[in-house]
């Protein structure tokens, strides 16, 4: 089937997401954000998917990496030419998962030619140092601590910005400034106005959060930021590393 | 009609700060209530919904893995601890959270005893909360129902004291 320049289709195995525990994959376009996300909690497949979809990302959920993989289409001998072009722009999934563990997908996916470039972000429940060294060390992108917060993937979601533009749905080129950031460094500036400036507001408490039963936060806050009353991202390196992905130098 | 669902909204506020300071829910639930808006509004119910229904399923799993008297399979029973420790940690429910902690230590140590007791603790705990918290939803549902219209006003003039 021929495919113009940049134009990228999900492929008819798409339509085995219906059958694979109900997941959503709306026709994507190229400007939109699409993550896959894994996890075999529905729980925090629900909550992470919601974080996504307020940081404007389309997003399809998995409860495996098998069904990751097979998703991607990387879970057969097929030479990736064959098969339509997938457009993920991130996959962020979990560590802890029976079958296959986060680590081992991340590593199948790095060994992808398609599928490569694609930052893959790790989540974990446990901060064990020496499995975020491994991680990094096989070029995860980042490794968030469990439970995520609305910080952490709108931090994720600014990173990417500056590669949605580019034409191409798999050839994408992470931009200079996220491959030479170091551990000890605090995340690299937003790409776009983010809402993450919010140093001078305190984070908002229950009372505040909690006079609206059922509706959103307050109005008139005046804090920009009123979606995540986590502190900003510059605080405790240890929770939130972020990293050189040393297969991408 | 006002001091009425003023008072109402008073007690709703109150008996949420006493779940956090009783220690039913910490941070992350708050996380959770901010992404939900109106164009989710039902977003932490459905979250919490799909929680109680993982406490059920992975309550029985190690009710019956440690049911297997003489051949219990301690890695089983903490496989699902550790499942259940996440989706807690998920939704903020702190005190089931805190019992997992010690339910993972207790399957290390292969404790029989001890994990048939924090196994009862947890079905306690989490049964309490979700009473806890349908109380809180059916009192939000009442607010709202008796003064639809301005209630958000209502509720920024009287607990924020915001004009």
């Amino acid at each position: 089937m021929a495919r113009d320049g940049g134009v990228t289709c999900l492929r008819s195995s798409e339509m085995l997401n219906v059958g694979l525990g109900g997941m959503e994959s709306p026709p994507l376009d190229l400007d939109e954000v699409h993550v896959l996300a894994v996890d075999d909690s529905l729980v925090d497949r629900i909550v992470i998917e919601r974080l996504l979809r307020i940081t404007s990302c389309k997003v399809t959920a998995v409860d495996s990496g098998w069904r990751a993989l097979e998703f991607l289409g990387l879970d057969n001998e097929k030479a990736s030419a064959e098969l339509d072009r997938l457009k993920v722009d991130m996959i962020i999934t979990d560590y802890c998962m029976p079958g296959m563990t986060g680590y081992e997908l991340l590593k199948k996916i790095k060994e992808s030619s398609s599928f490569r470039q694609v930052p893959v972000v790790i989540m974990s429940s446990e901060n064990v140092l020496t499995r975020i060294d491994m991680c990094l060390e096989e070029g995860a992108e980042d490794f968030l601590l469990k439970p995520v917060k609305l910080a952490d993937v709108k931090r994720l979601r600014n990173h990417l910005t500056g590669d949605v533009k580019l034409s191409n749905g798999n050839k994408r080129k992470l931009p200079e400034d996220s491959v030479t950031v170091h551990a000890l460094l605090p995340p690299p500036p937003a790409l776009t106005l983010s809402t993450d400036s919010s140093d001078s507001s305190p984070p908002l408490s229950p009372v505040e959060v909690f006079s609206s039963p059922l509706s959103s936060l307050i109005d008139d806050e005046d804090d920009d930021d009123v979606l995540t009353s986590s502190p900003t991202p510059e605080e405790s390196p240890v929770r939130r590393q972020k990293m050189r992905s040393p297969g991408l130098d | 009609m006002d001091s009425h669902v003023a008072q109402l909204q008073m007690q709703y506020r109150n008996y949420i700060l006493s779940l956090y300071q009783q220690g039913f829910l910490d941070d992350q639930f708050t996380e959770l209530k901010s992404l939900q808006d109106d164009g989710s509004p039902d977003f932490v119910a459905e979250v919490l919904s799909l929680f109680f229904d993982d406490c059920v399923k992975l309550v029985g799993n190690m009710a019956r893995a440690l049911d297997q008297t003489g051949t219990v399979d301690f890695s089983q029973v903490g496989a699902n601890v550790h499942q259940l420790k996440g989706s807690s940690s998920s939704v903020g429910a702190k005190r089931v959270k805190g019992l997992c902690i010690n339910f993972k230590e207790l399957c290390e140590a292969k404790n029989y005893e001890g994990c048939v007791r924090c196994l009862q603790q947890v079905d306690i705990e989490y049964k309490t909360l979700k009473a806890k918290l349908q109380d809180m939803f059916n009192v939000s549902v009442i607010i709202v129902h008796m003064n639809p219209v301005s209630v958000w006003d209502d509720f920024n003039k009287i607990i924020l004291g915001k004009e």
